[in-house]
């Protein structure tokens, strides 16, 4: 897309740099012919111009407010290698049914941002721009990091592979639980609830996203408790388990001991919350790279900018990142539970944490293809509202490198907690055995389950309670590169 | 106690059929299978005892089926695992794990529980079989 009125990049140097205001496309933010470097930084922008707004002139402002740019002319310009640091807008289309919304494509040099910095990354490509007064709304749908930047970071400190060696765990999904009520508990109320779940079957539980430090169970009480849940339910199954304890806290000095504190109790697993921002998940991940510690993060708050498409960051962009500033457990939706979530948009999230390399697939959202030069792949957690009664569901769309947590679903349990987490447990097993034999879990699911549930009463007590529950409202955050209906 | 690793743990024990229909699953995944045992599985024993080499040629679930029943006649009272291994380039681990014989009783762990500073505790396991007798004699009825 071209229009013929759109201004051209000015190339004579005297009028380029006049002092006054040109246009951001004329000023060399817009340049249709540009053919991105392999070394290049990519980003899409889904952006709505203001009424009158040209939109190839909107995607030229994109550009600059992101690189080099600002108002006005400077000639300070002149002092550097200007054409060689500003980002250039090369595409342009308007969104499938979304009317007066458009795709734009724009590059950056890999000189314009620091290695190894999420927190450089972020303040170059979200930093200004989604406040221009030009854009209504503006909207940073996917990027792609050039295989030389994505090599200046570490990214998980464990990874799939390597929490599956260390846990002994292989073959299927790992199962975890959130404690609930998520506030309130003491902390020997807690460990009793953290001890019947592990007891019962699961794998991992959980500290939710606001458990820290309160007036009702101060950290270390948590610590105690938890670890003391994990070592018990550990010696009676002769199966490794592990509680996320979440050391989420006011300052890094704080959150450096409190995981010490989980080490020294010899905890496999910290947690964290997204909102602690990306310098300090930077820097927890290196702290659990020298202890040996899997990093579970909970993204906290990121509904607060990935959900509505016309503005914010997609969740997409937001794992990427994740991957490479270093999480080895990272919440990514469960397309059927009670949290936002179109199917294909949330399999493009778990493509994202999962793949070597991910690959187009507009479908799901994904508009390029990502090498992950060999950086360690993040386990993807499918967690809230979801059911036993749905694992057929679940193993289908995610497959087995998933951790499955059912709070809920669990600890509210007809029969128990313990009851509860077998009543998971045993679906889980059910399925894969069934899936691996060649059935046809997507439509058989419901018959492997009531099988199951003929000689397992906790997973027959499950079905009785969850087996029709469901939570069906129409995403939000679906893919309109090709205009297919919600399937959701 | 029943010991909980492995994939199918929760399920009642798995038929030699139902065995062999999973060797299937992992050899049409390209995996190569390979049999294990031990009279010590706590959790953190990584390294079980390898019953010959990981059948990386082998296409036929027959194969390993005629091996674990040599392995089963050899090594009765202990436990063992088929595993599946994927040499495929990012993953070069263990894709797939299942016991497929268990000693006639399993007394479990001792859960040992050392007061340290505070309130901290330092946690070990201990196998109650494995105290008892040595390796070869710790699951004799």
């Amino acid at each position: 897309m071209g229009a013929a009125d759109t201004p051209q990049q000015i190339l004579d140097p005297k009028k380029r740099y006049q002092a006054g205001v040109l246009k951001y496309a004329q000023m060399g933010y817009w340049d249709a012919d540009y053919e991105p470097k392999d070394t290049d930084v990519l980003a899409v922008f889904r952006i709505t111009p203001q009424e009158g707004v040209d939109p190839i002139e909107a995607a030229a402002a994109v550009a600059g407010e992101s690189s080099t740019a600002t108002w006005t002319v400077v000639w300070t310009d002149r002092l550097t290698a200007c054409d060689k640091y500003r980002a250039k807008a090369y595409r342009i289309d308007p969104v499938p049914g979304q009317e007066g919304q458009y795709f734009c494509w724009v590059a950056y040099d890999l000189d314009l941002f620091e290695e190894g910095s999420i927190a450089n990354l972020t303040a170059s490509i979200i930093g200004n721009v989604f406040s221009f007064k030009p854009l209504k709304a503006a909207r940073l749908e996917d990027m792609r990091l050039p295989v030389a930047y994505v090599k200046t970071f570490r990214g998980p400190p464990t990874g799939i592979v390597v929490e599956r060696e260390r846990l002994e765990k292989y073959g299927r999904p790992l199962l975890g639980a959130t404690m609930k009520p998520k506030l309130g508990l003491s902390g020997k109320n807690y460990g009793r609830v953290v001890y019947e779940a592990l007891r019962g079957g699961l794998d991992f539980t959980k500290d939710d996203e606001n458990i820290n430090s309160q007036p009702f169970m101060h950290w270390r009480d948590r610590f105690l408790y938890c670890m003391e849940g994990v070592n018990q339910a550990a010696a009676q199954t002769g199966e490794s388990k592990g509680h996320y304890l979440n050391i989420t806290a006011g300052t890094m000095e704080e959150m450096y001991k409190r995981a010490e504190f989980a080490r020294d109790l010899g905890s496999c697993i910290v947690m964290i919350d997204l909102v602690i921002g990306w310098t300090a998940i930077q820097s927890i991940s290196n702290w659990c790279r020298d202890n040996d510690m899997i990093l579970h993060m909970h993204r906290a708050g990121h509904g607060t900018y990935t959900r509505q498409k016309n503005h914010g960051v997609s969740f997409r962009v937001i794992a990427k990142w994740l991957r490479l500033a270093g999480v080895d457990h990272l919440h990514a939706g469960t397309a059927v539970g009670k949290l936002e979530g179109d199917p294909m948009t949330v399999q493009g999230f778990y493509n994202v944490c999962r793949d070597m390399v991910t690959k187009q697939d507009l479908t799901r959202g994904l508009f390029f293809e990502q090498d992950w030069a060999s950086i360690k792949r993040v386990m993807p957690v499918a967690s809230g509202g979801i059911h036993a009664g749905q694992m057929h569901q679940l193993l289908e769309l995610f497959g087995d490198e998933v951790v499955l947590q059912f709070g809920g679903g669990t600890i509210g349990h007809p029969m128990g907690i313990q009851a509860g987490a077998t009543a998971n447990r045993v679906a889980l097993e059910a399925m894969v055995l069934a899936r691996n034999e060649g059935r046809d879990i997507a439509n058989e699911g419901p018959q492997i389950l009531a099988d199951a549930a003929k000689w397992c009463q906790p997973l027959r007590a499950a079905l009785d309670t969850w087996g029709d529950i469901t939570f069906n409202y129409t995403s939000t955050d679906t893919s309109d590169f090709v205009p297919t209906a919600s399937v959701a | 106690m029943r010991i909980t690793q492995g994939c199918f743990s929760f399920l009642p024990d798995l038929t030699d059929t139902q065995i062999a229909a999973q060797v299937n699953y992992c050899l049409e995944q390209g995996w190569a299978v390979s049999l294990e045992f031990t009279d010590d599985p706590h959790p953190r024993n990584t390294y079980w005892n390898m019953w010959g080499l990981p059948m990386f040629d082998l296409r036929d679930p027959a194969g390993v089926m005629g091996e674990l029943k040599a392995c089963r006649e050899a090594n009765p009272e202990t436990y063992i695992r088929i595993n599946a291994f994927d040499s495929t380039k990012g993953w070069e681990t263990v894709r797939m794990s299942f016991i497929v014989q268990r000693p006639t009783a399993e007394p479990g762990f001792r859960l040992v529980r050392q007061e340290n500073r505070g309130r901290s505790l330092h946690y070990t396991m201990e196998s109650y079989a494995v105290g008892r007798n040595p390796e070869g004699a710790r699951y004799a009825p």
